[in-house]
């Protein structure tokens, strides 16, 4: 983050003001990612009318950055009247797509709104693979075409490489293919349990050993020994600094209208249907909950040797079932990186709780492993 | 000389600045109370020299000459960032922002 957009950051920390929104326009897909975090059927989203009352409260409310994603964003008739209807409110636009359903004519449209940014998921350079994944096939080129096209209108496109199981090898294919496409790239590791609190999808996570690869790469981290040193001290500073930004200065829109801390952190806030989004944001007790938390107040993570490192994802441990717990994913990733494990995992080790998600081996199919099968009742 | 916003830009207030990005380069700025009025003002009919006149000079303990020269220099940099056009005649359909 430039020195400037942190300055801003922290003023708007210190004035109350959500700084950045994400708005999810629709839950429904073109694609059928099999580690997607979503319910595709529509009951009931927005209208037209309703996103629009909530661009002009969110720009009331202060709100600079504004991503658009879903679902598929381009599924929405509506979309390019939703787009020019924030360009007129002067948001920092950002969209999330998988960009199947952008041509030329959709890409000059996108940079007539001065769009900032177009984020696409790309699994692999593979077709095969990263057909697989989002189950639709002849999904990468359609999507590298897209790319092209947003790319000859001067736009800054981002390859978003969600890595997975049956991905894990291909992301330095990916990233010679954003190099080739002028994007830019970005890699996450984390597969999320389901926004109904499913866990069907957490089993595709890749494993340790993957992760301790992953984080060795100075490709991607530069100077591993550094990225991967033991983690520093606590400090009394980072006792009391703030997890992140969720529910300080960023927030999430449900398509139906439910407001969130973040699209990672589904706790309900209120309904931008039935009261005024500043009204949320100011006086929700579930926002207020979220902004109190500190390190220092945490069981367990107050006392775990990563405590001034770690990036414990608040809304992972809200979906673990506490928001002042640990989040495991994000516990693995810091033994993965420097091979000392949190407190939680060290505690998980005394006293194994039972796996949520079981491995088994269907009669069948035998010899083929199955996993995310929920627990037997 | 007539100054408009640009429609491809993002604005918005915080606290007494205005935090303007560029539609262009994604270059950002930060106009203090001063700009931030020239840039509120900057409907693309109004010259830039009633604009300080009544807006700056009214407002703050300056100089018009002074006041007029600083404005000048503040448009054309913000020009050159696709922020502000600016042109020696009326701008037709300059954006009303409503940032």
């Amino acid at each position: 983050m430039s020195g400037l957009l942190q300055e801003m950051s922290n003023r708007a920390l210190r004035l109350g003001v959500p700084f950045s929104a994400h708005l999810d326009l629709t839950y429904r897909c073109n694609e059928k990612c099999v580690h997607c975090y979503l319910d595709h059927h529509d009951h009931g989203e927005m209208t037209t009318v309703e996103i629009k009352r909530l661009l002009e409260e969110m720009a009331e409310a202060g709100v600079f950055f504004l991503t658009f994603s879903g679902g598929e964003i381009f599924l929405r008739k509506d979309l390019f009247e939703i787009l020019d209807y924030a360009r007129e409110l002067s948001f920092c636009i950002k969209l999330k797509t998988n960009a199947v359903l952008i041509r030329e004519e959709q890409a000059a449209r996108i940079r007539d709104l001065g769009v900032a940014s177009v984020q696409i998921s790309i699994y692999s350079h593979r077709p095969d693979v990263h057909d697989a994944i989002t189950k639709l096939p002849g999904s990468l080129q359609r999507s590298i075409q897209a790319i092209r096209f947003l790319k000859a209108q001067g736009l800054k496109v981002i390859m978003a490489n969600v890595l997975m199981t049956s991905n894990m090898s291909d992301y330095g294919g990916v990233r010679d293919l954003a190099a080739q496409l002028g994007a830019e790239y970005t890699l996450d590791p984390t597969i999320t349990p389901m926004m109904d609190g499913s866990r069907a999808t957490v089993g595709l996570n890749a494993g340790g050993s993957s992760l301790h690869s992953l984080f060795r790469d100075e490709t991607l981290v530069h100077d591993a020994e550094q990225f991967c040193a033991p983690p520093p001290p606590v400090t009394e500073d980072s006792m009391d600094a703030l997890p992140c930004s969720a529910g300080h200065t960023a927030c999430y829109v449900s398509p139906y209208g439910e407001f969130y801390p973040c699209v990672q952190f589904p706790l309900s806030c209120g309904n931008v249907r039935q009261q005024p989004f500043l009204d949320i944001w100011r006086n929700s007790p579930q926002l207020k909950e979220v902004r109190s938390i500190r390190l220092r107040n945490l069981t367990g993570c107050s006392q775990c040797a990563h405590g001034a490192t770690c990036t414990r994802c608040p809304g992972l441990a809200f979906m673990e079932g506490n928001m002042r717990g640990p989040s495991t994913a994000d516990c693995e990733k810091s033994y993965a990186r420097t091979g000392i494990p949190s407190a939680n995992l060290l505690a998980k080790k005394e006293n194994p709780a039972p796996s949520l998600v079981q491995i088994q081996v269907v009669p069948e199919i035998a010899g083929t492993r199955l996993s995310g099968l929920p627990a037997p009742a | 000389m007539y100054i408009a916003r640009s429609s491809r830009i993002a604005a918005r207030k915080l606290g007494e600045e205005m935090l303007v990005m560029s539609g262009l380069d994604s270059t950002l700025f930060t106009l203090n109370a001063t700009a931030t009025i020239l840039w509120q003002a900057a409907d693309g009919e109004t010259p830039l020299q009633q604009i300080v006149e009544r807006r700056i000079c009214g407002e703050f303990d300056v100089a018009q000459p002074e006041a007029l020269r600083d404005a000048e220099m503040l448009a054309e940099t913000l020009a050159r960032h696709g922020i502000l056009v600016v042109s020696d005649r009326p701008i037709a359909g300059a954006a009303s922002s409503k940032a």
